[in-house]
């Protein structure tokens, strides 16, 4: 009878890419003490070890699939997905930090742990086959998160990045665990599956009032983590105020964790009764595409910038999810993979610019950039054209996806609108590339560095990635059309 | 290998090898590009010989899968207009390399290779069968376009670049959209399949889809060409382009408009164009007449060209939406015409402006006395453009009109205004430019033409006699694709069309009272 809950080997070895992260982000910590000021560049390469450790586990750990642990978790190929997904974010996002945390003398142990601890929740949250195993995974990243936003002690902006990240996130994950307790009320169970399956049966006889508030209040807490409308009001904020690096992390991986759930939790759970939330998913994906794509149109900071457009790419993703199909979800695992590469690779440019005290954030400062460092320049059009949505980049097949997907559930609307916003945010993307090719650089400006080893690795591995999706998108697109499908099974 | 595969493989090889030249070197840059555009333009002669031999059908075919899901393919294929099209790019882009040689200073390499990029996207929007495609390098064609005149463009190329960007882009997505919709229909971008379900009728448009979607093309197509009244983007994008940039956008990328109309928007929504052919032609009707009275008092050369064009282009509009195989075949060899002879007008107002440093007409005067040859060959192009029989515009104009007035005959009659008034506009210009008191500056500055720009502007010189005089070299494989795309423009039509019984005018017939039935 024990023996029965006593897990397994197999269940263990899905649980692989958690626990490599989690002992790679100890160690380092245990190690931070005894490491002297200048080697601590060794954390560093030990968090991108445990890094690509895990990323390998996370591919080894598909070869057995299944759930684990009492069907806490499940490793299927959407998990998959989204654990590479996050994991690869993570190690673009530690070797873009190594110049600008020397540059602002904060090298230290404990931010690579805190990477690694984000990485971690993001895992569990994606693999997560339950409600308060999501929550916990949910919490992990978050919290980390929020230290990693105020990771700059000194600088104000920071602080106020944190706090504000810190007490809204608290707020809507609240209401993400009340919606939790009500689906818990009604179903009596927690799991995801179980989940769908009362809710298909007929012979319960479910409220569908309860069941339907339950949904909206775990929307409040999920559109909060992605910054969706009208929850998107600390994203500016935040990114502006958090250090670079840290801003290129949180666009991409809690956002496409807190994707993966949304999906998970309203494809596989809330599948049956999608009448009840496909409107709110519709009105939320309008409202965040014109609020990003036209609030981008006047930020003179490139972070506010990317803010906005991070949020009006949270809107095209909504579309995918108001689809509430497996081409909509197999669309917007693959927007979630382009926009990691393209949004990542903006952020890194940024923050390789900035200078020291991140003060040279301005579009003004980017003047004659295509000068001044061609290279940089060039593939910073890259992930921007990618971003507006250019053919021969990862974010046109994404948006094309996602579009497709959408005018095959009939949602015509949508689909208008959201295109002519894309149209609409091509203006405040090309004021950029305005800026660093047909604008003279400001004459006494001081020389920038050259490009760092691992700011270089990072930036050619993203455009890398965003070219090869939007050229030979067939195999990302294929294994998340498979993995979509098993959402709604 | 497929030539034509060659053929747009050249220019992108040329510019994925140009990013490795060295940087800040014209000379190299410049001699670079002259080999790889002048080899593209020799190898694309060669696809002249099928498709002479075989008029209507698909030419160099090449059809591979790209994308399993959905279903993409690289598909591309020559008919007798596509062809011409594609010849037009291959010969304009050493043009425009010879006449940017000494003029482009700064940046030389990045010029050159998106010169190169740019050939590409123009060359494949035109041989493109998969709609997929087609949308991948029209929008391709946009980058390059969008760098070429925002870097290296006059005072206010950054707004001209940005608007001409997002006029595009904001046409384009909406044609995504559209597109989307008849692959969930159809269950594929391929396009002869897509025409072949129409005609034998397994897929059919309903009235209620026809429109929006036609819409959705048209707009993206009528934004480019430029129809009025979409068409602010051009003055400020032509004024504000290099030389070499107005060339290729008036001389190429506006034929991507008339093309994409002609080839797409009439075989797939039939009923919805004939439906639409009213306002479209008043349209281009107003365009044709406000054009040319807007260019009459333009103040600057290149803007007083870009708004020939727009009058130009209303005549192609109308050509093909007279549905009239006189009219459309007018309208393809008018769109060849035009860019043969804008792209020679912008070619010789960007020398003058090399010699006398501004596009200000009041600035010059007696040129003709300076530069004599100069002003030989600025007279043979204005004459071509104002449509003196024996040159090309001529042949073209004629046809239009005929095409007009055999389906209603008061188009032809406003139409035929826009020639009286382009005859105005570019003589005045002429007499402006050429005649007159020669102001100081003009005298010290302005030289004849050189052994280079010789050998730039006298293929194009050659192009529009022969096109005036021999026609019969261009047009049989013209109206053989026009037939077929009429043809196909009928396929899926709902009301009745009356025929005429007269047997030689068959194709010509369809009777304007039977557009208005429905």
């Amino acid at each position: 009878m024990f023996a029965n809950y006593l897990p397994t080997g197999a269940e263990y070895f899905r649980l692989l890419p958690e626990m490599i992260l989690t002992a790679a982000g100890t160690l380092i910590m245990v190690l931070e003490p005894l490491t002297g000021y200048r080697r601590k560049r060794f954390l560093g390469h030990l968090a991108l070890a445990g890094l690509l450790a895990a990323l390998w586990a996370a591919v080894v750990a598909y070869s057995s699939p299944g759930p684990a642990f009492n069907r806490l978790i499940v490793v299927d190929g959407f998990a998959t997905f989204f654990r590479v997904l996050v994991i690869v974010v993570g190690i673009l996002t530690v070797l873009s930090c190594w110049d600008f945390l020397a540059r602002h003398k904060a090298e230290s142990g404990e931010f690579y742990s805190l990477i690694l601890f984000s990485v971690v929740g993001q895992c569990v949250m994606v693999s997560a086959n339950e409600l308060i195993t999501l929550f916990i995974g949910l919490e992990v990243s978050s919290i980390a998160t929020y230290v990693l936003a105020g990771y700059l002690r000194d600088d104000k902006r920071a602080n106020e990045a944190a706090l504000k990240y810190f007490l809204l996130g608290s707020f809507a994950t609240a209401f993400l665990l009340y919606g939790v307790a009500w689906i818990y009320g009604v179903t009596g169970t927690t799991n995801l599956v179980d989940i769908r399956q009362i809710l298909e049966s007929r012979d319960v006889i479910h409220p569908i009032l309860a069941v339907s508030t339950a949904a909206a209040l775990m929307f409040v807490g999920f559109a909060f983590k992605v910054s969706a409308a009208p929850f998107q009001i600390w994203a500016p904020d935040v990114y502006q105020g958090a250090p670079t690096p840290v801003a290129a992390f949180m666009s991409a991986g809690p956002k496409a964790a807190g994707f993966a759930i949304l999906l998970r939790v309203y494809l596989t759970a809330f599948g049956p009764i999608d009448q009840s939330w496909v409107p709110f998913v519709w009105t939320c994906a309008l409202a965040t595409m014109v609020i990003g794509n036209f609030a981008a149109l006047a930020q003179n900071n490139v972070k506010r910038l990317l803010a906005y457009s991070s949020i009006a790419h949270a809107g095209y993703i909504m579309v995918a999810v108001a689809t509430g199909t497996a081409p909509g979800a197999a669309a917007a695992m693959f927007y979630l993979a382009a926009y990691a590469f393209m949004n990542v690779g903006a952020f890194v440019v940024v923050s390789h610019i900035s200078g020291r005290g991140e003060r040279k954030v301005n579009i003004d400062d980017l003047a004659g950039l295509s000068s001044r460092q061609p290279l940089t320049a060039a593939l910073f059009s890259v992930f921007l054209l990618s971003l507006i949505g250019v053919p021969l980049t990862g974010g046109f097949f994404g948006k094309f996806y996602i579009f497709k997907a959408a005018i095959d559930s009939q949602l015509y609307w949508l689909t208008i609108l959201g295109l002519l916003t894309s149209a609409v945010a091509a203006y405040y993307y090309l004021r950029l590339i305005v800026v660093m090719y047909m604008r003279p650089a400001v004459d006494g400006e001081e020389e920038l560095p050259p490009l760092g080893g691992g700011l270089k690795t990072a930036l050619w591995a993203s455009a890398l990635g965003t070219l090869a999706l939007g050229i030979f998108p067939s195999a990302v697109l294929n294994f998340a059309g498979a993995s979509g499908a098993m959402l709604v099974r | 290998m497929n030539l034509l595969n060659i053929v747009l493989a050249l220019p992108a090889a040329g510019f994925l090898i140009g990013l490795l030249l060295p940087k800040g070197n014209a000379g190299v840059a410049r001699t670079f590009a002259l080999i790889v555009s002048l080899v593209t333009f020799i190898a694309s002669l060669g696809l002249l010989a099928p498709v002479m031999a075989n008029h209507a059908a698909m030419q160099w075919v090449t059809d591979v899968p790209w994308i399993a899901s959905p279903n993409i393919h690289y598909h591309v294929g020559l008919d007798g207009i596509s062809v011409w099209l594609v010849i037009l790019t291959t010969l304009l882009t050493p043009i425009c390399v010879l006449l940017s040689w000494n003029y482009i200073r700064q940046r030389p390499k990045e010029f050159y290779i998106f010169l190169l990029l740019l050939e590409f996207g123009l060359a494949g929007v035109f041989c493109a069968l998969d709609l997929f495609l087609f949308y991948v390098f029209w929008e391709v064609s946009l980058v390059p376009m969008y760098f070429l005149i925002g870097i290296w463009g006059y005072d206010r190329r950054i707004y001209a670049a940005v608007k001409f960007f997002i006029y595009t882009m904001t046409g384009s997505v909406l044609m995504l959209a559209a597109m989307i919709y008849i692959y969930g229909r159809a269950g594929t971008f391929d396009y002869p399949a897509i025409v072949g379900m129409l005609n034998s009728g397994s897929l059919r448009f309903g009235s209620a889809e026809q429109l929006p979607l036609f819409l959705a093309f048209f707009l993206a197509f009528a934004i480019k060409v430029p129809l009025f009244p979409l068409h602010t983007w051009l003055p400020d994008a032509h004024g504000e382009a290099p030389t070499a940039g107005s060339i290729m956008l008036a001389a190429v990328m506006l034929k991507m408009g008339c093309y994409g109309l002609i080839r797409f928007c009439l075989p797939l929504f039939p009923n919805a164009a004939r439906q639409s052919g009213n306002w479209i032609i008043t349209l281009a009707i107003i365009g044709i007449i406000y054009g040319a009275l807007v260019a009459m008092v333009q103040p600057n050369m290149k803007r007083l060209v870009a708004y020939s064009s727009v009058s130009h282009l209303g005549f192609v509009v109308l050509g093909i939406f007279s549905f009239s195989q006189q009219g459309a075949d007018g309208a393809v060899y008018q769109m060849l015409n035009h860019g043969i002879s804008t792209g020679a007008l912008f070619a010789l107002v960007g020398l003058l402006h090399e010699r006398g440093h501004t596009l200000e007409i009041k600035h010059y005067g007696g040129v003709a006395t300076a530069a004599p040859w100069l002003a030989v060959a600025f007279m043979i192009t204005s004459l071509a453009s104002i449509g003196l029989p024996s040159l090309n515009n001529f042949v073209g104009e004629f046809l239009v009109l005929q095409g007009a007035a055999l389906s209603y005959f008061p188009w032809a009659v406003w139409a035929a205004i826009g020639v009286i008034l382009s005859a105005v506009y570019m003589l005045w210009f002429y007499q402006r430019l050429f005649f007159g008191k020669m102001p100081e500056a003009v005298k010290t500055h302005v030289y004849d033409l050189k052994a280079r720009e010789w050998l730039a502007i006298v293929p194009l010189i050659v192009m529009m006699v022969w096109m005036g005089t021999a026609a019969q070299t261009f047009l049989p494989s013209i109206t053989a694709v026009n037939a077929r795309i009429l043809e196909q423009s009928k396929a899926n039509v709902e009301f009745q069309v009356k025929l005429r019984n007269e047997p030689n005018r068959a194709e010509a017939s369809v009777e304007p009272e039977s557009i208005h039935v429905r």
